[in-house]
């Protein structure tokens, strides 16, 4: 066989099983936030479907599949139809550019541990994540209801805004690793991960993250207490399934940028490089859920104060001040 | 400070989860542990019999008129010795709310609750019991109340013989 052709179908199989690996992971992730949730409230969580509810999101799948999709009449039915897929397509997109170990020899070829290891890749990662923004809210403004409306307008006006800091608070990483590329920046953490060096961009990074992947306490568009379900009220069946699905690829995905930008993605002593970073992106999600469980829901004012007042200028002022480090640290030109 | 009193409030609560998670569950995971009710629980409504094994209820209505959701239903009868009865009585257990009204209003303990509480259905035709389904062959709580032996007509004993009592005067005599 060619090397094309077998480096061709490596990366056919590659992208694959990485599809469903990330797929499964999401679904065990609900398994998973259930069950440690319950626990946290002493409750016992999912435990009838299989041994420890481990059937449970196949069980949930079969359902939502087997339920039927309502469309309202008065909803833009195309976009109606279209915007939960993009939500989901941009968290699935996330992951052809991150990195999950060192390349590896197979049938003796060098294979990428990475689909594309773009050279924009960070930016590649934000792109998308400002997309996941019309998915949601699309899908509010198609749904014509009420409570999806204020749901996606909250959506759009938290997410725009939460990516400011998110953004920022990833600029001193670029600045630090002199590259936008996730293997590049992975590499650059060989001595001390990010977080360590840069520990006010990574707490600025986690609340984004919270905020960008609309969990409490910035879980506003879906206000299940104010709002039905927000954003996707309307939605039933599979449609309402990719949303869900979206949700929890997008928590693995912003996890896998913590990873990435601050934790050392792969790097790690004695155990081979996917398996650290799988570690990894589950105590970020652990971390996710823990947040979850700990801190109500806030208030829209104090959510935007938040970010306006507080977050946006420390990430502003902590960018200048890592650049000046930096800059003195190389003995200032 | 302030802020750093609202920033210690917020990982204080981080501290209380995360020591929740290594308790153990307030949860009774139903079907396999199945905890007993306290003895008084309001739960499935029997009908009951007095000691000497007839049925207590005399069908006077008062659990019915007093039901807030009226789902006691029934048909009042008299025996040849005077003795009255409920000719069917039905409990629609659809509707009961279990809240122990119609025992609490009914003069001879004939009605009570039980701490049987797993009557859920699927068909709702299916709860409603009919006075088969109701009656008990023990005398359930108070075991040794017998209406009659204190109230009814010509029942249990002659007029003016039961203990305490004297017999009844004749009017039509002079003499005291
Ligand atoms: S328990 Fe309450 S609701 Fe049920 S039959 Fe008795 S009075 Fe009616
Ligand atoms: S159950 Fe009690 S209250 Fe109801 S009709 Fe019979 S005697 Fe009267």
């Amino acid at each position: 066989m060619s090397p094309a052709l077998l480096s061709a179908l490596l990366t056919t199989a590659h992208v694959a099983v990485l599809l469903g690996a990330v797929l499964t992971a999401a679904a065990y992730l609900v398994w998973f936030e259930r069950k440690l949730l319950a626990r946290m409230q002493l409750r016992l969580g999912p435990n009838r479907a299989g041994w420890a509810g481990l059937l449970q999101p196949l069980a949930d799948v079969i359902k939502l599949l087997c339920k039927e999709d309502v469309i309202p009449a008065a909803a833009d039915r195309t976009v109606y139809r279209l915007a939960p897929a993009l939500t989901a397509l941009s968290a699935i997109l996330a992951f052809a550019v991150i990195p999950l170990g060192e390349p590896v020899q197979l049938f003796g070829l060098e294979h990428q541990l990475v689909i594309s290891d773009l050279s924009v890749g960070a930016l590649f990662l934000l792109g998308l994540s400002s997309l996941s923004v019309y998915g949601v809210t699309l899908g509010g403004f198609a749904s014509s209801s009420k409570y999806a409306l204020l749901g996606a307008l909250r959506a759009l006006a938290q997410m725009i805004s939460y990516e400011l800091p998110l953004g920022l608070s990833l600029a001193p990483v670029f600045l630090l690793a002199g590259s936008l590329s996730l293997s590049d920046i992975v590499r650059a953490q060989a001595d001390f991960p990010f977080a360590v060096l840069c520990p006010v961009s990574f707490v600025l990074f986690v609340i984004g993250a919270l905020a960008e992947a609309r969990r409490t306490p910035f879980d506003l568009p879906e206000a299940e207490s104010e709002l039905v379900a927000g954003y996707h009220t309307e939605y039933s069946g599979m449609r309402f399934g990719l949303y869900f699905v979206g949700e929890y690829l997008n928590m693995l995905v912003l996890g896998s940028m913590g990873t990435v930008f601050f934790w050392g993605g792969w790097l790690g002593p004695g155990l081979p490089g996917p398996l650290w970073f799988a570690l990894k992106v589950g105590l970020f999600c652990f971390v996710f859920v823990w947040v979850r469980a700990t801190l109500p829901r806030l208030r829209y004012d104090q959510l935007m104060r938040l970010n306006w007042r507080w977050l946006l200028p420390l990430a502003l002022i902590n960018l200048v001040l890592t650049a000046a480090g930096a800059w003195l640290l190389r003995g200032g030109v | 400070m302030k802020l750093w009193r609202s920033i210690r409030g917020t990982l204080d609560a981080f501290w209380i989860t995360l020591r929740t998670l290594f308790r153990r569950p307030a949860t009774i995971a139903w079907p396999e542990k199945r905890r007993a009710p306290a003895e008084r629980f309001r739960a499935r409504i029997v009908l009951t019999r007095d000691p000497q094994g007839k049925e207590r209820c005399v069908a006077c209505y008062l659990c019915s008129a007093a039901c807030p959701v009226s789902c006691i239903s029934m048909q009042s009868a008299e025996a040849p010795d005077g003795r009255r009865y409920a000719a069917w009585f039905r409990i629609n257990f659809a509707r009961c709310i279990f809240c122990g009204l119609c025992a609490e209003a009914c003069p001879t303990r004939a009605i009570q609750m039980t701490p049987d509480y797993e009557m859920c259905r699927r068909d709702p035709l299916s709860l409603l019991y009919e006075k088969e389904d109701l009656l008990i062959d023990g005398p359930g709580k108070d075991p040794h109340y017998d209406f009659y032996r204190h109230a009814g007509i010509g029942v249990a004993a002659p007029r003016g013989t039961l203990p305490g009592e004297r017999p009844p005067e004749d009017p039509g005599s002079l003499l005291p």
